[in-house]
């Protein structure tokens, strides 16, 4: 069984955002790219399933641009043994529906049977691509797992369902899960990993290359459009009550409460 | 000692060996390697070098294949630890004087002698120990647990104390039969494994006298004296300056001799000039980075004055800095002046 690990880079997480003149996007100038938190979790899981002999494969799937074979190639250099990079340039305007598209496409091509993903990209957070890939691709979806068994074609998926109690999900291959922080605690790359990913191609399709019209992606393709992007309101300046005594300072809380903020 | 398997997991011991589970890198990348471990504490990377080029090393080049499948890999990922026996109490820069000998009795070897001044030696599962039989230095294998083996550690030192050295004594040690370096005979064994070593402490000095600089440059522009920084000063700005070049040509002395060496074509007399240079420039730096940081200069919450004293070791152990010169006073001469 190949595994399929969804792969997004975003803007490093201490990174100031600002947002572009027309309002269109960010400006990506400066900015360092990682790989998304969540899906190095589903690259972990991913590998560990191919160190347990449960996986004869690990191939990343992404959406990118040429900038984005640097993650790429940090996953192959820790163990990953295969890659697709659909060509950003071929799927450009997409909306989460068309780029599922292209990752569902990606997979098919592939020949992978289980896909894993982050359960949710740090700088979108829209959370969608996976569960339209699922949808996509016909698979059911467990998503925002914490704990993963794989045994024959069976799933056993471990949920975090508030209050203490773990939701247990079973299911079969084929399918998409999900990974949330506390799954495992991804590897790094080693110095003979990053020497044998060196030998590893990167595949480079466009969307038709995988059999996709122009309809399907890119602006033609999208159910949504971005009509502009804002940064939050900057922050009220905060004050701070001055008075002599403890009941003073009550007091005029209570009245600035009232006749300022008038929220009692 | 915590630090080892982690170590072996990012596959930095042995890195420049090909195959048998090590990475493969290239010498300069070996060298980088050395040069990040050493801005830590020479301690470290004394480690890797005794690892992978004094013990890895030799059983790749000289072992039988057996022997590479039985420790190399186990090596490489740092579950069993080496260490080199070569220099004696008495012996040091003369090991061609040893005393430690090896005889042969019918399906084994018996050692006789002892070793000092040897990393990792206590902690060591394998030691690739230097030894004379029938009057010949040759290459044995002699493992922890072998009758008449021990390794007891050495103790009040003021400098490595990241790093654990050891004597080795053998009285009747008697290993197996198999356990002989099949690939090589005399001083050209224990030479072959100190040029890797040498070479890598040339990037890795370089790493000591980095952390010293950055130090140095830190603490200078945040101490005021006289209503200024420091830094401020010329005689300071002055000292940084010379740091920064001096560092600046090791880097360049390191790296050509990285890249000729990728090719296969670096002399020993280079890895004597480069290891002479590096490590006697990062010992300066250290001693200016101490004067810099004025009487803060000689407490554990600055790196310097224990970069200082582990590069008072690094000057004196993998050939000294008198010995490196008078090898390359042998090849400009053609005359040796050891003796």
């Amino acid at each position: 069984m190949k595994v399929g690990v969804l792969l997004k880079q975003v803007p490093a997480s201490d990174t100031i955002i600002k947002i572009n003149p027309d309002k269109t996007g960010i400006v990506t100038a400066g900015i360092k790219w990682e790989t998304n938190p969540y899906d190095e979790l589903a690259l972990e899981a991913a590998l560990q399933l191919k160190d347990a002999g449960k996986a004869t494969g690990v191939v990343v799937l992404t959406v990118g641009a040429a900038d984005a074979d640097a993650r790429v190639r940090d996953a192959l250099s820790r163990g990953a043994t295969e890659a697709i990079r659909v060509d950003e340039a071929s799927v450009v305007g997409s909306d989460s529906l068309g780029t599922a598209r292209a990752l569902a496409a990606a997979a098919k091509a592939a020949g992978v049977e289980l896909i894993l993903a982050g359960k949710q990209a740090i700088d979108t957070d829209s959370a969608a691509v996976p569960a339209m890939v699922a949808e996509l691709l016909g698979w059911p979806q467990v998503s925002v797992v914490t704990g993963l068994t794989v045994d024959g074609g069976k799933i056993t998926a471990e949920r975090n369902a508030g209050g203490g109690f773990i939701e247990v999900v079973s299911t079969s291959v084929p399918a998409v899960i999900t990974c949330d922080k506390g799954l495992n605690t991804p590897r790094f790359a080693n110095m003979k990993g990053i020497m044998a990913a060196k030998k590893i191609p990167i595949e480079v399709k466009s969307a038709a290359d995988l059999g996709l019209s122009a309809g399907q992606v890119g602006a033609a393709g999208a159910l949504v459009e971005e009509s502009g992007l804002e940064l939050p309101p900057p922050r009220p300046s905060s004050k701070i009550i001055q008075g002599a005594t403890p009941e003073a300072k009550v007091k005029e809380l209570v009245r600035l409460l009232r006749d300022e903020a008038k929220v009692i | 000692m915590h630090l080892v398997p982690e170590i072996g997991e990012m596959g930095l011991l042995g890195a420049n060996i090909e195959g048998y589970g090590c990475a493969g890198l290239s010498n300069v990348a070996y060298g980088l390697i050395c040069q990040e471990l050493e801005r830590g504490d020479s301690g470290l990377r004394s480690f890797v070098s005794v690892q992978g080029s004094l013990a890895m090393h030799p059983i790749r080049s000289f072992g039988t294949e057996a022997q590479r499948l039985k420790y190399l890999p186990e090596m490489a990922a740092g579950r069993m630890i080496g260490c080199f026996g070569l220099t004696e109490p008495d012996f040091g820069s003369n090991p061609g004087g040893m005393l430690t000998k090896a005889v042969d009795d019918g399906d084994s070897y018996v050692l006789n002698g002892a070793k000092m001044w040897i990393t990792n030696g206590t902690l060591a599962h394998v030691a690739v120990v230097w030894a004379k039989l029938d009057g010949e230095i040759r290459g044995f294998i002699v493992e922890k647990g072998d009758p008449g083996f021990s390794a007891p550690e050495m103790h009040g030192k003021h400098s490595l104390k990241a790093s654990v050295t050891s004597e080795l004594v053998f009285q009747d040690c008697r290993i197996p039969k198999d356990r002989i370096l099949p690939g090589v005979k005399g001083l050209r064994g224990p030479f072959s494994c100190l040029n890797n070593a040498r070479f890598g402490i040339s990037w890795g000095a370089l790493g000591a006298a980095m952390a010293c600089y950055h130090s140095a440059v830190e603490y200078s522009k945040t101490r005021i004296q006289f209503d200024k920084p420091i830094a401020s000063f010329q005689l300071i700005q002055m000292k940084l300056a010379w740091m920064l070049r001096e560092i600046t040509k090791g880097q360049l002395l390191a790296l050509h001799a990285g890249r000729i060496k990728d090719k296969g074509e670096l002399i020993p007399e280079q890895v004597s000039l480069a290891k002479m240079n590096n490590v006697d420039i990062a010992l300066q730096i250290a001693r200016t980075a101490r004067d810099i940081h004025g009487a803060n200069g000689i407490l554990d919450e600055y790196p310097v004055m224990r970069h200082m004293a582990n590069l008072e070791s690094v000057y004196t152990y993998e050939g000294t800095h008198d010995i490196h010169n008078l090898i390359l006073g042998r090849w400009i001469t053609g005359i040796q002046a050891f003796t």
